[in-house]
């Protein structure tokens, strides 16, 4: 896909979500309530509506070629960048996704080793030391200086004992 | 003036405080570290690091993001001179001439040179600063509703005008922020607005920082892992006391061009879609104006290294100004510090200065220190920064990743809010590749709430009657220049077709 085509892809995707969100604004009251003031609809709306006239500018301005992305001819993704960027992304997308069902601590583990071994074709040395540190790290800030629970999942009871030492 | 220098003093004080001082240093090392990667800058360490800052009273907590951005302004250079590629935008101008010198083998003078001059920018702006906020606070407790909403209307004008970016993609991001900040329960009628699927996520709306961290954090990571493959090479710096001397010598010949340009940095600091990339920039070419030899300046003249990063120091003190006596963030870092305000229980504005006195004067006085102890952790560590710069980027990148993940936990520990963080920053890196700016969506979201509170007070008090906002002068005054503001580009088109 050319930098052209996906200008307009996207312009198209900002203008459909900008009717979608004036759409599920217009179900509350845009207009004006007797003694209270706009309806809590109104204030979302019109900013849809401005969304949605910024993306018609945009794709005004794509038809008649005046910005240099609606020039622009050149790859919007190489093959490269498509694989850099994909798979970090799709890394955290799983890393996300598993935290649902093995907790994070778990799935920290799993994306440390993938990303470092993998990826990055660390050392194993490296890639434990750093797959265990971060890990104790994070728990260490987060629950046990910030007082914030990290999602466990059925790895819960695996920390009893740590929680044994914290609250003692 | 006495009164001014009381409360300085008293300030001072505060910020010298052991666990005010510990976070001055923590900030300001963690702030160098941060502004000398590739790719980060200070906004994406306050976004990422603020939700820890919920461990420390506020004052702390301000303090030690005030000292990141700080630091972050001293480290840009550290990757612009060594690697040629500026640790963030506003370090781009340092590249000019710190990456002939680099190659010329004088890394460690123009690294001294950007230090020094950090130093002074710093200097001066904190002293506009302290000489300007408390007039400024003062003036704006005249504010009602409509002078507010006008100042936000001004706010955004600004991004229009000045920001240099597309404008209709720019008034896109303007706007899907604001939409954004209405999702969850109505502040007025306290019903549930634009909960999509029924979601019950959406029932406590959207933190500024699930937008703020998937923007800088995941979005800024996936757009530098694009750039640079994970590839730099580093230049080696040599370090000595003798040839620190010898490089502190060269002040003289930037003495003068960084203290104008650390002033006019200041002043454009404290404009909202400013901010300290054109400060730097600006900085730069007045440098190279009023130099004796212009021509030297791209090919490793070390006043045009100073001269940026003078501008840029200047202007994060200068951004500070607007978000502590207007609450009208000064820059996307300004735009998440004001954000996190409101997180501690603080309601940002002129009632600062009287409510909570110790908080602002704490975090001015830290203004100083941290000027200095950056200074003094700059030349001290330059080798140990520049080491830190040949860490793998495939180990940076899990490292921050997870910070982003763990970070957009911690507001709401709901793992719905770490999925839009995620969506967020796919949805910003596929905008950002197509020139939509980023920026003006999270002073938006930020800003979201107060503007439309101030909107829906003053309509409701003048019973529907949208003249409320041209009817009195100070808010009046904000509109006009809003509206010149925004019709500035197309001024500027139309002489340029004209010429």
């Amino acid at each position: 896909m050319t930098v052209r085509t996906a200008e307009l892809v996207m312009g198209i995707l900002t203008a459909l979500a900008s009717i979608g969100l004036m759409v599920k604004s217009a179900e509350l009251n845009i207009g004006w309530i007797e003694g209270r003031g706009p309806g809590s609809g109104a204030w979302p709306f019109w900013l849809s509506l401005g969304m949605l006239l910024a993306s018609v500018a945009t794709l005004v301005r794509w038809f008649l070629r005046v910005t240099p992305e609606s020039r622009s001819t050149e790859s919007y993704m190489t093959r490269d960048t498509a694989l850099a960027v994909g798979t970090s992304a799709a890394a955290i997308f799983f890393l996300l996704l598993a935290t649902h069902f093995i907790g994070l601590y778990a799935s920290l583990i799993l994306f440390l080793l993938f990303y470092l071994k993998f990826i990055g074709r660390h050392s194993w040395r490296l890639t434990g030391i750093l797959t265990i540190a971060i890990p104790v790290f994070i728990f260490c800030l987060f629950e046990w200086a910030l007082k914030i629970p990290l999602p466990k999942e059925f790895t819960e009871p695996l920390f009893y004992p740590v929680y044994d030492l914290m609250y003692s | 003036m006495d009164t001014v220098l009381v409360l300085l003093g008293a300030g001072l004080l505060e910020a010298m405080q052991p666990i005010n001082l510990l976070m001055i240093f923590l900030g300001c090392t963690i702030g160098l570290l941060i502004g000398a990667m590739p790719g980060l800058g200070s906004v994406n360490g306050v976004a990422i690091l603020l939700p820890i800052t919920f461990l420390v009273p506020p004052t702390a907590a301000i303090i030690f993001l005030a000292a990141i951005y700080y630091g972050a302004m001293y480290g840009g250079a550290i990757s612009s001179i060594t690697l040629g590629i500026p640790g963030a935008s506003t370090a781009v101008a340092t590249v000019f001439d710190g990456r002939p010198l680099a190659q010329a083998g004088k890394a460690d003078r123009a690294l001294t040179a950007a230090a020094v001059a950090s130093f002074i920018g710093g200097t001066i702006s904190v002293v506009l600063f302290t000489l300007f906020a408390p007039p400024l606070a003062e003036f704006a407790l005249k504010f009602g509703p409509p002078e507010e909403f006008a100042l936000m209307v001004l706010a955004f004008a600004t991004f229009i005008g000045l920001g240099g970016d597309d404008i209709p993609k720019t008034i896109f991001s303007i706007l899907i922020g604001l939409v954004l900040a209405t999702i969850g329960l109505d502040i007025i009628s306290g019903k549930p607005r634009l909960i999509f699927g029924d979601i019950s996520g959406f029932l406590h709306g959207i933190n500024f920082l699930v937008l703020a961290i998937g923007i800088y954090g995941i979005g800024e990571m996936l757009w530098t892992l694009e750039q640079t493959q994970g590839k730099v090479t580093v230049h080696k710096v040599k370090m000595s006391f003798a040839r620190l001397f010898r490089n502190l010598q060269d002040v003289r010949h930037y003495i003068g061009t960084t203290s104008l340009g650390s002033a006019v940095g200041y002043f454009v600091g404290t404009l909202p879609a400013a901010g300290a990339t054109p400060a730097s920039l600006m900085s730069y070419g007045l440098a190279k104006t009023f130099s004796r030899d212009p021509d030297s300046f791209g090919k490793g003249n070390i006043a045009g290294v100073a001269a940026p990063e003078a501008g840029n120091n200047a202007a994060s003190t200068g951004s500070m100004l607007p978000m502590i006596t207007l609450g009208i963030p000064g820059s996307p870092t300004t735009a998440i510090l004001l954000g996190g305000m409101i997180i501690w229980g603080l309601r940002p504005g002129p009632l600062l200065f009287t409510e909570h006195p110790d908080f602002v004067w704490g975090l001015i006085g830290s203004l100083y220190i941290a000027n200095l102890v950056t200074l003094l952790l700059n030349l001290a560590f330059i080798p140990v920064f520049v080491k830190v710069l040949t860490m793998p980027f495939t180990i940076l990148a899990p490292v921050i990743f997870i910070l982003c993940v763990v970070g957009g936990f911690a507001p709401t520990q709901t793992m719905h809010d770490v999925w839009l963080m995620f969506l967020f920053g796919v949805a910003g890196y596929f905008l950002r590749k197509l020139n939509y700016p980023v920026a003006p969506a999270v002073l938006a979201i930020v800003l979201g709430p107060l503007a439309e509170r101030s909107l829906r007070q003053s309509l409701l008090a003048s019973q529907g009657d949208p003249l409320i906002f041209v009817e009195r002068p100070l808010s009046a005054t904000c509109i006009a220049i809003a509206v010149l503001l925004a019709c500035y580009p197309l001024v500027r088109k139309l002489r340029r077709r004209s010429a």
